[in-house]
């Protein structure tokens, strides 16, 4: 038995699931603790819509357990849809009715939970109450999705890739949303392939890549894991003699170097010894610099670091 | 819930929002029920589309309109005949039935050739008279025997028997009595199949009813929503399509009405179990599409709408007889033409309540949710 926290509100063990001869899980471990917002972070076809489809009773996995909420599908199916809200990737919720209909419509199927209108301010869509759902934006829709998944009051809350394909604007605001449940003390699982979302969101993460977690902690355990702090990436274009990557990798304070498609990376512990050591290093090769950038290391640098890929590559 | 609680003393912490809930589900209205949400929200997509609502509900009155005029008795037709002489043209236009031109010999002749005319009297040899005509056509052959009591008559021939006439044009036995049955069973097909048909495979196309079954919605309400809505969109269509024949064409319906509609709501639901077996498995509006054509098509031939089903050879008829919309139209017919009761049309309620029997739990079992 491995030891685990008694206030784990999901526990998944050694999952398996294949299709056809597509592996898409292979052997998850995942813990989620009762109050917090856990990010499964990854790229596309890494398995998180899988994992999440099977904690959420409607994919059956070829192996492994799952328990939610100290519940298992197989004997509290009913008991569990009633706690549970679920958001999924891509629904088209019907588009010749109205916001309010919607949101009575998912209402009706749970014992508990807020009047229609509560919700519908809940996700602040007051003023399309009366609108039909074709003729909402993105973000509305998403918003709207995000309310059918509260109507049952649910003490764990499913997102599937809340904020894929919204602009800038939307996100944020869905964001706050998120949030403030968070706040309300539900359990919140989310899929993203974006590293800004789940360090603004998420208490912990757990990356995921080709159906295994690689890595699971706190997102400041994860980008301290790295032993890394600072990310430098310049590019050296029309430089006449190819740059010497060796003479990088022995320079002071420097972990590791990348070069490709002409931009070079550097993984850095510290900024300030780093970045003048550089500049005197491209002026001895003869190899003028054309830009510059220095980030804290992120998300993005771990599963980098972690895979040679980068997140959004596929 | 009692056998969750065991679980939740070894995990206590599990559910801190729990104790503010209220202990019972709360006491809600008719309409706040799952169920009677999904049949609104079914009555509300098929509302708010107009184009179906065209199929369902002016489409067939058009048709029912349009054969109704194309095929509409018409008092018995004039035979048009021509001859050469005044005399004879006189005696002839003793009969009203004859429409009587006098030609010259070639222009006659040529209107006999081209068929403007039925038939040529000309004068023969000693005040006899000479028919041409066509006896392989039966206006001709007609127009024969009018034109010559007219000529008979015209010399001075009288009956032995005095004879009258009464005629009859009875409501029944016109194309159109035989039509709205026809159209009925048609429509009740349509909007069964279509209806459930393209609503089921969009949904699953949208990932809607994977939505829906990620809640605690019960399965069978989902399907039981389309079932219920057929129902009452059933009594707004045959009132509709009904109505129509009556007012407008005088359809007689002679059986009992309440006969009628259960005839309605059995046809009704044996076609809503095929449509929902055809949507069952299909992901595509396209292949939804095309399977239904496929299962209508046939039928639309050989189940007797637009003419008798007896026209297919004997060889045939039994199959023809198992299809549900021959049962169905055979049905309606008997009640509505000839008064049958139910008794009387026990075997087509058989044929149709085996394919709800049979395409039912089929459908269940292939159903595909996601």
């Amino acid at each position: 038995m491995p030891a685990s926290t008694p206030t784990a509100a999901l526990r998944v063990r050694n999952l398996r699931k294949t299709f056809k001869d597509v592996v898409a899980v292979d052997g998850l471990d995942l813990e989620v603790r009762t109050g917090e917002c856990f990010g499964l972070l990854g790229p596309n076809g890494a398995g998180k819509t899988t994992t999440i489809e099977i904690c959420e009773g409607l994919t059956e996995p070829d192996s492994g357990d799952v328990e939610l909420l100290g519940m298992r599908w197989s004997s509290h199916a009913a008991e569990l849809r009633q706690r549970l809200g679920i958001q999924l990737q891509e629904t088209q919720l019907a588009d010749k009715v109205t916001v309010i209909e919607t949101i009575r419509l998912f209402r009706s199927f749970f014992r508990h939970g807020p009047a229609p209108s509560e919700v519908i301010a809940l996700v602040q869509l007051e003023e399309k109450m009366n609108s039909r759902v074709g003729g909402l934006s993105g973000g509305q829709k998403q918003r709207l999705a995000l309310a059918c998944a509260l109507v049952g009051d649910p003490d764990f809350l499913f997102l599937d890739e809340p904020t894929t394909g919204l602009d800038p604007q939307a996100r944020r605001q869905l964001w706050e949303l998120i949030e403030r449940f968070k706040l309300q003390g539900r359990t919140i699982l989310l899929t993203t392939h974006y590293m800004d979302e789940a360090e603004h969101l998420c208490e912990r993460v757990a990356i995921m890549d080709h159906g295994k977690t690689i890595a699971q902690g706190t997102p400041r355990e994860l980008i301290a894991s790295i032993g890394v702090e600072h990310m430098v990436e310049f590019s050296a274009g029309g430089a006449a003699k190819a740059l010497e990557i060796t003479a990088l990798r022995r320079m002071e304070g420097v972990r590791d170097v990348r070069a490709e498609n002409g931009t070079v990376q550097m993984q850095v512990t510290e900024l300030h010894r780093a970045v003048p050591a550089l500049l005197d290093e491209l002026e001895r090769q003869g190899v003028p610099l054309t830009e510059l950038r220095t980030h804290s290391a992120t998300l993005e640098d771990v599963f980098v670091t972690l895979t040679g890929r980068h997140l959004r590559d596929e | 819930m009692s056998d969750t609680m065991s679980d939740t003393t070894a995990v206590p912490e599990i559910r801190p929002r729990e104790a503010a809930r209220p202990p019972g589900p709360a006491p809600r209205g008719l309409t706040e029920h799952a169920l009677a949400q999904l049949t609104l929200t079914r009555f509300r997509e098929f509302l708010r589309e107009p184009e179906a609502l065209f199929w369902v509900f002016i489409f067939p009155i058009l048709l029912a309109a349009g054969l109704g005029l194309a095929f509409r008795n018409r008092p018995a037709d004039v035979l048009k005949i021509a001859t050469v002489t005044p005399e004879l043209a006189r005696s002839l236009r003793q009969d009203k039935l004859l429409d009587v031109q006098q030609l010259s010999t070639p222009a006659a002749e040529e209107a006999l050739r081209t068929g403007k005319v039925a038939l040529l009297a000309e004068p023969g040899a000693d005040g006899a008279v000479l028919y041409r005509y066509d006896n392989t056509n039966p206006e001709g052959r007609t127009a024969r025997m009018l034109a010559d009591r007219a000529v008979q008559r015209a010399a001075g021939r009288v009956d032995p028997v005095a004879s009258s006439d009464r005629l009859m044009r009875e409501p029944g036995s016109r194309y159109i009595d035989f039509l709205i049955p026809g159209l009925l069973g048609m429509n009740l097909m349509g909007s069964a199949i279509w209806g459930m048909g393209f609503a089921i495979v969009d949904a699953r196309r949208r990932k809607l009813m994977k939505r829906l079954i990620a809640t605690p919605m019960p399965r069978h309400y989902y399907l039981l929503s389309f079932l219920l809505s057929r129902l009452v969109m059933l009594v707004i269509e045959v009132s509709f399509l009904l109505g129509f024949g009556i007012f407008v064409f005088k359809v007689p319906m002679r059986g009992s009405l309440p006969d009628l509609a259960v005839l309605c709501v059995v046809t009704s639901l044996s076609f809503g179990a095929l449509g929902l077996l055809i949507a069952s498995r299909a992901r595509t509006i396209e292949a939804a599409s095309g399977l239904m054509n496929l299962v209508m098509m046939p039928m639309w031939i050989v189940s007797g709408v637009f003419f008798s089903a007896q026209r297919f050879p004997d060889m045939l008829q039994p199959v023809i007889k198992a299809l549900p919309l021959t049962a169905a139209i055979d049905a309606l017919r008997a009640n509505m033409l000839q008064g049958a009761g139910l008794a009387q049309v026990s075997s087509q309620l058989i044929v149709l309540a085996a394919w709800l029997v049979v395409c039912f739990p089929v459908a269940l079992k292939l159903f595909r949710w996601r």
